[in-house]
């Protein structure tokens, strides 16, 4: 059984999502659906394929996606903090990833510098 | 130096804990290996040839006295008492355990270290001019712009996993002494006619298999927009990046590929949604910044006049001793490529020693240059002969800088694994054959350098003299190529490749035809080659048959 993670909490199950883009896939294509689409969620072929951070940030941040942004594919809970920085909510983990483990994986760090989809200021603009 | 805040030391901190968690899920068994690599890359640690390879971080090369002698002391309890500067103003340790590793992190956190994104497909440690600060020709002083491109780099959620590794390097002087034009980015600060800071900014030129010289994208990038424009680049190499033949992954391929307009086009199209967005640089970030950077106290002096002192200081102070905005002041080099040591490399005892050196003679700082050398910046003129004494006694006063001894090598088979030939016994051998000190100074400015493969850590291609090892049918042989300039040249290869034992004996026809041709004394051998190309080189190294290394050895052999 894979984990299933929403707003940091363990959940049972995840409703089927209604897009799914893969790391080629342009955002801008889907921007007219964003208003509509209740979730979409983010394939992640490798453990270092990276396209998809991009993807997510393109999608909350410029494309104004309100609804759940999942991960799924190749997500363990080292990616767990950087993707949730990028804006994603919701996280179906690999096989074999530990659901308790993981949930602390968002705290791995407190702080971080750049401007992203859930801390739009950087840290240079909050720090005293 | 740059003094962390309370909130740069917690994320430093959090990343050891973080990794410690890593390195024991991988010990039990419970992270896969391959994905453990793209953690572990990601805090410095390679597994070697033959033990795993540590690769400590110096932001953009500066480094306290009390860093140094944490350093020495980390090389002499979980090392074998040494460590190797590289290419990227780090330090590598090349005998860790991996289970120390978290321990060793955790020390490096008690001083303001850490190896973070010193490998990996992420962006690496930010490079510069050794000289920053205190140049004489500087234009703008660079540290404060690297401490603000290293934060924004640090564990940037968004590109933790690029198509390949990502290396920014940033000048701030009229001499490029940060090699921009062959890095993934290379940045040039500026001033516009008010004098405001703006940078002229490179992109996509890089050593290794394709050698290429980067492409301006931007004449003059108002400053405040640095990061959002560093932000728009990313993004797009990140998306478009090639990532399905790692030989073709770096930005310098997909700039190729595209053309610089197309890709241009792109990065401007990205940048002008996050232009003046909150990524936007601000006045009072750059003067916390500044603030934080502790700066020398300099005293009213006047230069030094040591004309009447005679050699062998007098060679040092030619070669090592070099100009400081400061009157009075001059920034000291010391030299790291003493004949029979490997270049770069330092004991634990000679660290002490340059840390307590540094705490005297220059403000408890020092920096790491891109030459495998150490550089303290902020010496009293009136006390050069006395810290040219101390070093002396500590075999560190080699008076070698800029010449050909001065040798840049990569560790090379000795200790990484993905060489084809070593580079350390040939890089020692050359040191040999020129051990003449009169004869070095006669020929001159000269930059060799040696990689033990086509990676190019020792950055071949840009050496006056590069060397390259290669594999032929599982032998090391060595290929030479002339004309290359850290400013941005990539030199010629002059023909096919030798055997370790001919090399020197080639690099001396090459000094020999150079001596010959020259115009003068200050024409380097690099002019020379720019001047009337390979071919006279060429000849005399293969042109005549009984000329040529091997057949003379043959000859002289029988
Ligand atoms: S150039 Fe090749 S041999 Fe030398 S350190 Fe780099 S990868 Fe290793």
């Amino acid at each position: 059984m894979a984990t299933l993670i929403k707003d940091r909490q363990i959940v049972a199950q995840l409703s089927p999502p209604d897009l799914v883009l893969e790391p080629t896939d342009d955002p801008a294509l889907v921007a007219g659906a964003v208003g509509i689409a209740g979730v979409i969620a983010i394939n992640f072929p490798k453990f270092g394929d990276g396209r998809g951070y991009s993807i997510a940030r393109l999608l909350r941040e410029r494309y104004g996606y309100k609804g759940e942004l999942r991960a799924v594919g190749e997500v363990a809970r080292d990616h767990l903090h950087a993707m949730a920085q990028c804006g994603f909510d919701a996280f179906q983990l690999r096989e074999g990833e530990n659901p308790r483990e993981a949930l602390k994986a968002f705290d791995d760090f407190s702080e971080q510098y750049q401007s992203t989809a859930a801390q739009p200021l950087p840290l240079f603009r909050r720090r005293a | 130096m740059y003094i962390y805040d309370n909130i740069d030391q917690r994320l430093v901190d959090e990343r050891v804990t973080q990794f410690r968690d890593q390195t024991q899920r991988f010990l039990a068994g419970t992270l896969p290996e391959d994905d453990f690599r793209a953690l572990r890359l990601r805090n410095g640690l390679y597994v070697q040839r033959y033990a795993p390879m540590l690769r400590i971080a110096i932001p953009y090369g500066l480094l306290s006295s009390k860093q140094l002698r944490k350093l020495a002391d980390i090389a002499h309890r979980y090392d074998r008492g040494y460590g190797h500067f590289s290419t990227r103003q780090n330090l590598q340790l090349n005998w860790p355990k991996i289970e120390d590793v978290p321990e060793i992190l955790a020390e490096l956190a008690t001083v303001q270290m850490h190896a973070i994104q010193t490998s990996g497909n992420c962006v690496r440690n930010i490079t510069t001019d050794h000289f920053a600060g205190v140049a004489q020709d500087e234009i703008v002083d660079s540290l404060v712009w690297c401490e603000l491109i290293r934060q924004w780099s640090t564990f940037h959620p968004e590109f933790n996993y690029l198509p390949r590794k990502f290396k920014i390097a940033v000048n701030g002087s009229v001499a490029d002494r940060a090699a921009t034009f062959v890095h993934d980015i290379g940045l040039h600060a500026l001033r516009g006619e008010a004098g405001e800071v703006g940078f002229r900014v490179i992109v996509g030129g890089g050593l290794g298999r394709t050698p290429i010289i980067g492409h301006v994208i931007n004449e003059f990038l108002p400053s405040r927009h640095l990061l959002t424009y560093l932000d728009a680049i990313l993004r797009v190499y990140n998306r478009n990046g090639r990532r399905d033949n790692i030989h073709k992954a770096r930005i310098k391929i997909l700039v190729k590929e595209w053309g610089v307009e197309k890709f241009r086009e792109a990065v401007h199209a990205e940048w002008a949604h996050l232009k003046d967005g909150p990524a936007t640089v601000t006045w009072a970030e750059l003067h916390r910044i500044e603030r934080r950077f502790t700066r020398p106290q300099y005293e009213k002096l006047s230069d030094v006049d040591f004309t009447s002192l005679k050699t062998p200081f007098n060679a040092w102070l030619k070669r090592n001793v070099h100009p400081h905005k400061q009157p009075g002041y001059a920034a000291v080099s010391i030299s790291l490529k003493k004949t029979g040591v490997p270049p770069g490399d330092v004991t634990s005892d000679q660290m002490e020693r340059i840390a307590d050196l540094a705490e005297h003679y220059s403000f408890g700082e020092l920096r790491v240059t891109h030459e495998q050398n150490l550089v303290f910046a902020d010496v009293r003129q009136a006390e050069l002969p006395g810290l040219w004494q101390q070093l002396r006694e500590i075999g560190l006063a080699t008076p070698n800088i800029g010449l050909l001894t001065n040798i840049i090598a990569c560790p090379g088979g000795d200790f990484c694994s993905l060489a084809n030939a070593k580079s350390i016994p040939v890089a020692e051998a050359i040191q040999r054959r020129f051990d003449d000190l009169d004869y070095l100074h006669d020929i001159g400015e000269l930059d060799l350098n040696i990689s033990g493969c086509i990676n190019a850590c020792g950055h071949h291609h840009v050496g006056h003299i590069g060397i390259l090892g290669v594999d032929k049918n599982g032998e090391e042989w060595y290929q030479i190529t002339i004309g290359g300039a850290q400013q941005g040249r990539i030199g010629k290869i002059i023909g096919p490749s030798f055997a370790r034992a001919d090399v020197p004996d080639v690099v001396e026809r090459l000094i020999e035809t150079y001596l010959e041709l020259r115009d003068s004394e200050a024409e380097r051998f690099v002019d020379v080659v720019h001047r009337i190309g390979i071919e006279p080189f060429k000849n005399s190294v293969y042109g005549n048959p009984d000329q040529r290394p091997t057949d003379r050895r043959a000859a002289l052999a029988a």
